[in-house]
């Protein structure tokens, strides 16, 4: 039975939907013909993602001297770009799993497309160790096999190969989970499409929708399984970004070796994750009319959680200036030093600016609901939330123990056209899931709508 | 196909759970619910058992711990032990706080994708599979009860009149 809500909770449904209007507003993307600012949106992506590609081509076949790194900064755009990346693709399975666990109802409006975001960010990601590898043609090494098929083996006790089992099982795992929310949806396109007669769309949605009706048993199934998967994602989320941040906190870098790392990564990578929601869902909503499903109060709860995250890294940095500071360590105070003062002192200012700064105007309720503020603010974040990654992984190698092999990064051609390529993939990747898959959870919207919608709540 | 079908279409799922209920109480057996989404409460009523995929999934994830456990200890302990940054390299125990990232996430690999695959297969839901909802509107805003004239000694005539009686919308034999 739909529990009753307090009055007092803004409806979640707007527009006073009934269950075949919710059908209807989220099918038609997929059913109408795009518009011209998709098809320009779209062809720009697929020029920046073939340009990458062209980039990553030429990396492979000349090697990673085409990139700006030298012997000092053996690890600069390439991990900077990963670490962003899976950073971003935080923030699907934390709406998805951990606001499941804790029953919050205006995660319907938005899992899908985080979750959706989540694999597309993963999957650039995961290219930058790839081609890092130099050698991609070997990257089958990082398997459990006997190295080069004699007996020496794959080293477990490297966060380096740890990386490897959390972001294959975080992807893997992500996958399923989204895939299994929408295979009750799908069957409700397959089943629009066979009342209009499109035998096209019914066999493709068909195929895709495993043939899934709606019966009781598996609707009681598809419930226990969606609780499972948020309580086995839930630790996952938050192990993925604590070892990524230990491929840093395990090496003995000053900069890097720190116990803050872990919770400091992923409070960083949920901020980043929601600043990109953000700034995807705003586009999103306008462009397919689903302004009553994805409403001011969504963006307004979204902009609490970047500024919850937001204050955690702040304080994070804060903890990490002190630290080095009161660990009496000389290498250590350089290090901060160097960062806040160095020759990439404007890398630190756009860091803190951005990502301590800026989400503390979110206290005020206005700018909180205000759509265009909210959206340069999730610019704001991406940026300094790539700067961040840049700062920690740059600043701390530029100036190693020996001053005659001090030297700055300056990036390539290449490494920008990667990481614009990346950009492209993500973007086309999204656009085509936006024209081709429902951007909302069917089901679930209509199964809060007898608590939630506006219609209930007068 | 010799089997009859009474099919009650419902317009929504309260007015189809009351309906439920009262056929249950008249003892006619229902075969299954049509929902575009799950109903709360309809299980017990029309007797559908709990689910185990949960048990299922505990156990592939103290599978997958096992096996990654066995992995790593025959690997880096037993076949091929490696001096690395001091590390101790001669007993599982010793070694296991390094061990412990990749034993968390093969416990997680295996509890979801086993379990995805074994929802899979109790659903009969492949790529390929024909969907079997005896009306297509139960995927969009249509709730639908199904009942088998064979398993039931209610007369077709009576499950009509109970069904018309507590607001079906629609109601077809088959």
């Amino acid at each position: 039975m739909s529990s009753q809500e307090a009055w007092i909770r803004e409806p979640l449904v707007l527009g006073d939907k009934s269950y075949h209007d919710i059908s209807n507003d989220i099918a038609r993307p997929i059913e109408g013909k795009a518009n011209k600012q998709w098809w320009i949106a779209f062809t720009i992506a697929v020029i920046a993602m073939l340009w990458g590609l062209g980039c990553i081509m030429y990396t492979i076949g000349v090697g990673i001297g085409t990139w700006g790194l030298n012997n000092t900064v053996q690890w600069a755009w390439d991990i900077t770009n990963f670490v962003w990346w899976v950073g971003i693709g935080h923030a699907g399975t934390l709406i998805s799993a951990v606001l499941l666990l804790f029953r919050q109802k205006w995660r319907m409006a938005i899992n899908r497309s985080a979750e959706a975001m989540t694999i597309f960010a993963v999957i650039c990601a995961a290219l930058f160790p790839g081609i890092h590898m130099g050698r991609i043609w070997m990257a089958y090494w990082v398997l459990p096999l006997p190295n080069a098929f004699g007996s020496l083996w794959i080293n477990f006790n490297s966060p380096l190969l740890w990386d490897v089992f959390a972001i294959g099982t975080y992807f893997s795992v992500s996958l399923v989970f989204w895939y299994i929310g929408l295979i009750p949806d799908f069957a409700t396109i397959r089943d629009r499409a066979a009342r209009a007669s499109k035998p096209i769309r019914v066999a493709i949605y068909g195929i895709m929708s495993f043939g899934w009706s709606g019966n009781a048993r598996a609707w009681h199934r598809f419930e226990e399984i969606s609780l499972v998967l948020a309580g086995l994602a839930t630790p996952l989320v938050l192990s993925v970004h604590t070892i990524v941040s230990m491929d840093f906190a395990t090496s003995v870098i000053p900069g890097w070796h720190t116990t803050i790392f872990p919770p400091y990564f992923v409070a960083g990578a949920i901020f980043s994750g929601f600043a990109m929601v953000l700034t995807l869902m705003l586009v999103m909503r306008k462009v397919v009319n689903l302004e009553e499903y994805i409403t001011i109060n969504h963006i307004e709860l979204m902009n609490k959680i970047i500024m919850l995250t937001g204050s955690i890294v702040g304080v994070a940095y804060i903890t990490e200036l002190f630290m080095s500071w009161y660990s009496g360590v000389e290498y250590e105070q350089y290090a901060f030093i160097n960062r806040a003062t160095g020759p990439y002192w404007w890398a630190y200012a756009a860091m803190m600016t951005c990502n301590v700064v800026s989400p503390q105007l979110f206290w005020s309720k206005k700018l909180r609901r205000n759509i265009t503020f909210t959206f340069i603010l999730s610019i704001f974040v991406n940026i300094g939330m790539w700067f961040e990654r840049f700062v920690i992984i740059v600043t701390s190698l530029h100036r190693d123990y020996l001053p005659s092999s001090w030297s700055m990064f300056y990036p390539s051609w290449v490494d920008i056209g990667i990481f614009v390529g990346t950009l492209g993939i993500f973007f086309t990747f999204f656009l085509l899931y936006a024209r081709t898959f429902p951007v909302l959870p069917i089901a679930e919207v209509k199964s809060i709508l007898k608590s939630t919608g506006s219609q209930y709540k007068k | 196909m010799s089997t009859k079908e009474i099919h009650g279409l419902f317009g929504d799922e309260e007015v189809l759970l009351t309906s439920a209920k009262k056929l249950v109480s008249k003892g006619v057996h229902v075969k299954d619910v049509f929902s575009p989404f799950p109903i709360h409460g309809i299980d017990p009523v029309i007797g559908v058992p709990p689910t185990r995929l949960h048990i299922a999934g505990f156990i592939y994830g103290i599978v997958g711990l096992c096996l990654s456990l066995f992995m790593m200890w025959f690997t880096l302990i037993m076949d091929w032990p490696m001096n690395i940054g001091g590390k101790p390299n001669f007993s599982l125990l010793e070694n296991l706080p390094a061990f412990v990232p990749i034993a968390f996430e093969m416990t997680v690999f295996c509890a979801a994708h086993g379990m995805a695959v074994t929802y899979l297969i109790r659903n009969t839901t492949y790529p390929g599979k024909k969907n079997w909802n005896p009306d297509l509107r139960t995927t969009d805003d249509k709730f639908l009860i199904q009942i088998n004239l064979d398993e039931n000694s209610v007369s077709g005539e009576e499950i009509e009149a109970i069904l018309k009686e507590t607001g079906a919308e629609e109601i077809t034999q088959k």
